[in-house]
């Protein structure tokens, strides 16, 4: 049941967020936009056809996309589903997730440099910025909730968290507003980052991938979208309470996968790309919310004003 | 000092054009410069014993030109005025470039567009600034563009995300404009076309632009109905430009509302264009003598109300994009053009005015309808992005009204006049104010009443050196912002 219900998921949430954000950017923009599956249209395209690789990359370039891909699954599956429980499931295992997905990152970085594009260089070094300020504040979020469930590992700290006293709304508001700002930078959405643009120098994701064609490119664009939708079935791990029945549950979650899509449309209709040099103050937003949230949950932990 | 004193369209005889030695007029130069005036034209024409260098200087306040000129023998060298005014820059490079007399003490002469590297072996290798240091490092952008845009070559020299230095390198686009006047002087029709594909989206302001010189070489007073359809044309044209900019900003900082707001809006201004002469761009538009399409009363109903439709959507999307904080975090402070240095370098155009400086061709040498509509001269003070952004949509409102008075006075007359032979031996400067800003033809004809030389200055001549003076000190992802707020031409550049 889980397994098939996380095949569902991987196999068409990924095409379907990226299909919604653009119509929803459309339907701002007073156009009729592409079709909601378009992305898996994409998607079946780029698998087709053959690759150009550059003559001066070597096997890094080759190995990343892929990986990259496995290593987003990967992630996908330690993460527990709401009422279904986790594939994978051990103490610790949001270290192993947060250093799986910096592996593929780094993977891509190298490729990205192997290049030896100057436009890619500089990409890279905008992502590898950004990144080094995002996973500290989600070791702070997750390291919170760790705090007080005093669990360990994702399945057991979520199935603890509604019965914990301590976990209020107010906690629940900012650490989904925490991860909404994750989703945005780690999926390279506005305003960090424009993925409609073709404007090489102000690219970030967008220039890493600009030696990439066909399957690879496919991968790319694949588990872009699985990175957001993986990190919004996480944030669905704080929002539906632990009671609810199986089905209600997939209907939620599904949902609040819709949800973020909508939202992630609607930011980026309605707010212009941060400059350069001012998206980390974005993203330090993020770190903010944890260390208030964290400072909630220790402020209760020690049983309030005194 | 007596320079041939002229005005714009007022054609002068070859023979009232005082020839001096270049270091006497190059003293005269400098002391009108100082009076106030400004270069317009600074070329050169190959006769049998050399080299004429023609100069034409402007005197905005007092509505005049000035022109003199100068002879020189192949291989001459002469003191260069790009030291003391930075405006003659490209002029001299240019002027070097062709017929290869040096001015000596300038900066630096790169090649001004023959410069494009591994074309052919005869061709000037292009020199690039270099910076050496830790964390510097060079990204050259082009000559190919990603997106549908001309070719140039961009050179960044960075630290880190910002930007040291950066150059410029075009010429891609050169195509022999000029040459191409001459060569095909007997073939008006062909002319008139060749003056439009200048630069495709300043179609009127340089066909207009040639049309004029023709017409005032040969004493043709076309009727008011044709000069007031040029206006109209020439406003919508600038119009839909500022538009479709407005709306390439908004793009550019991934604000989709605004982007396609103005995207929509462009639609319409340049579709009114469409319903005159059946090109969106305005192409046909303008005939020698006249208009070749006329707005009849039903037309002109129809313009006035998508005219009012604009009026208002313009409004209400201006005052979302121009109030949006994320917006404006982007716009303000961003790519910098200081009042003095827009000076210095001569600066044009709807950017120069949002540095501050009040200059317009449409006040200051008025040309067609102009003449009897004065146009009042709009500046800004900031020369950043939001400021040239800005202007532009002060300019729309601007134009607007005017299309409206023109509209009002549009009386019977007739369409196209035929025109007689070009006088023999004159010179006319023709001046226009495109939407990009002041556009310059020079036209010579020969004692046949032919035309001898053709000279043509597109505003991006003056304001290419502006973009890469804006991105100092800047964000290199801000360069794309900068640049686009001036959206100048490289074929009107390259010729």
């Amino acid at each position: 049941m889980l397994i098939l219900f996380q095949i569902f998921i991987l196999l068409f949430a990924p095409f379907l967020f990226l299909g919604i954000i653009n119509r929803v950017k459309a339907i701002w923009a007073g156009k009729k936009g592409s079709p909601i599956f378009q992305p898996f249209f994409d998607f079946q395209k780029l698998l087709r056809k053959n690759e150009v690789i550059s003559k001066t990359t070597s096997f890094v370039f080759r190995i990343a996309p892929t990986f990259n891909l496995a290593a987003v699954i990967f992630a996908f599956l330690l993460i527990p589903i709401p009422s279904f429980g986790s594939t994978i499931s051990f103490n610790g295992d949001f270290i192993l997730f947060t250093y799986i997905l910096g592996l593929a990152k780094f993977l891509m970085v190298l490729a990205a440099l192997d290049t030896g594009s100057s436009f890619e260089g500089m990409g890279a070094s905008r992502e590898v910025t950004f990144s080094s300020i995002v996973e500290p504040a989600f070791f702070i979020l997750i390291g919170t909730l760790a705090l007080l469930t005093g669990q360990t590992s994702f399945a057991s700290i979520f199935s603890m968290l509604n019965s914990s006293a301590g976990y209020t709304e107010l906690i629940e508001i900012l650490f989904v507003a925490a991860l909404f700002i994750m989703i945005l930078t780690e999926g390279s959405r506005v305003p960090v980052d424009d993925p409609n643009t073709h404007l090489e120098l102000t690219m970030i994701h967008e220039v890493m991938v600009l030696d990439y064609s066909g399957p690879d490119l496919g991968f790319i664009l694949y588990s872009a979208g699985m990175k957001m939708v993986l990190l919004a079935v996480l944030a669905a791990n704080l929002i539906i309470p632990e009671n609810f029945s199986v089905a209600y549950t997939a209907i939620f979650l599904l949902l609040i996968i819709f949800i973020t899509s909508v939202l992630i449309g609607i930011v980026e209709s309605l707010i212009a790309r941060a400059r350069m040099s001012h998206v980390p103050q974005f993203i330090f937003l993020m770190t903010a919310l944890s260390f208030i949230a964290f400072a909630v949950v220790i402020f209760f932990l020690r049983g309030g004003i005194k | 000092m007596n320079w041939a004193e002229t005005k714009n369209l007022q054609s002068v005889s070859l023979k009232e054009i005082p020839n001096m030695e270049f270091a006497k007029l190059r003293e005269q130069i400098v002391e009108m410069i100082m009076k106030g005036c400004r270069v317009i034209q600074f070329f050169g024409e190959k006769i049998n014993s050399g080299v004429i260098l023609y100069v034409v200087l402007a005197d905005d306040e007092q509505s005049k030109l000035f022109i003199a000129s100068s002879n020189f023998n192949e291989g001459d060298i002469f003191d260069s005025i790009t030291p003391e005014f930075k405006s003659f820059n490209y002029f001299e490079r240019e002027f070097y470039e062709q017929f290869g007399i040096k001015p000596q003490g300038h900066p630096w002469l790169k090649p001004v567009r023959n410069g494009i590297a591994g074309v052919s072996d005869s061709e000037v290798q292009y020199e690039f600034f270099e910076m050496m240091g830790e964390e510097v490092h060079e990204v050259g952008v082009g000559p190919i563009h990603a997106g549908i845009i001309e070719p140039g070559y961009f050179r960044f020299l960075c630290h880190g995300e910002q930007i040291h230095h950066l150059e410029i390198e075009l010429g891609f686009q050169h195509r022999g404009v000029e040459e191409l006047f001459i060569r095909n002087r007997n073939n008006p029709v062909y002319l008139l076309k060749l003056s439009e594909s200048i630069a495709g989206d300043s179609v009127i302001g340089h066909a207009g632009n040639f049309v004029r010189a023709i017409e005032s070489l040969s004493e043709t007073n076309i009727s008011r109905r044709a000069m007031v359809i040029r206006t109209i044309a020439l406003e919508l044209e600038r119009i839909g430009n500022h538009l479709g900019d407005l709306s390439a900003l908004a793009g550019d900082v991934a604000y989709l509302t605004g982007n396609s707001a103005f995207a929509a809006l462009r639609t319409k201004a340049i579709n009114t264009s469409m319903s005159i002469c059946g090109s969106r761009f305005g192409r046909g538009m303008v005939a020698i003598g006249g208009v070749n399409y006329d707005i009849s009363l039903e037309l002109k109903e129809k313009i006035l109300e998508t005219i009012n439709k604009i009026e208002e959507d313009v409004e209400v999307a201006a005052e979302v994009l121009f109030s949006s904080a994320s917006v404006l975090a982007r716009f303000e402070k961003t790519g910098i053009i200081s009042k003095d240095i827009a000076k210095e370098i001569g600066m044009v155009g709807p950017a120069a005015r949002a540095s501050g400086i009040s200059i317009d061709v449409r006040t200051d040498h008025p040309f067609g309808g102009f003449s009897l509509f004065p146009v009042h001269k709009i500046t800004l003070k900031s020369g950043d992005v939001f400021a040239r952004a800005y202007i532009r949509y002060i300019e729309i409102t601007q134009s607007i009204r005017i299309i409206k008075e023109q509209l009002g006075t549009l009386n019977e007359g007739e369409l196209k006049k035929n025109t007689s032979e070009l006088k023999p031996n004159q010179l006319v400067v023709s001046l226009a104010e495109g939407w990009r800003g002041e556009i310059v033809h020079t036209a010579i004809t020969d004692e046949n009443g032919l035309l001898r030389k053709y000279k043509i200055k597109d505003p991006s001549f003056n304001n290419w050196l502006a973009v890469a003076l804006s991105v100092k000190n800047n964000g290199i992802s801000d360069f794309p912002l900068c640049n686009k707020s001036f959206n100048l031409s490289y074929c009107g550049f390259d010729l």
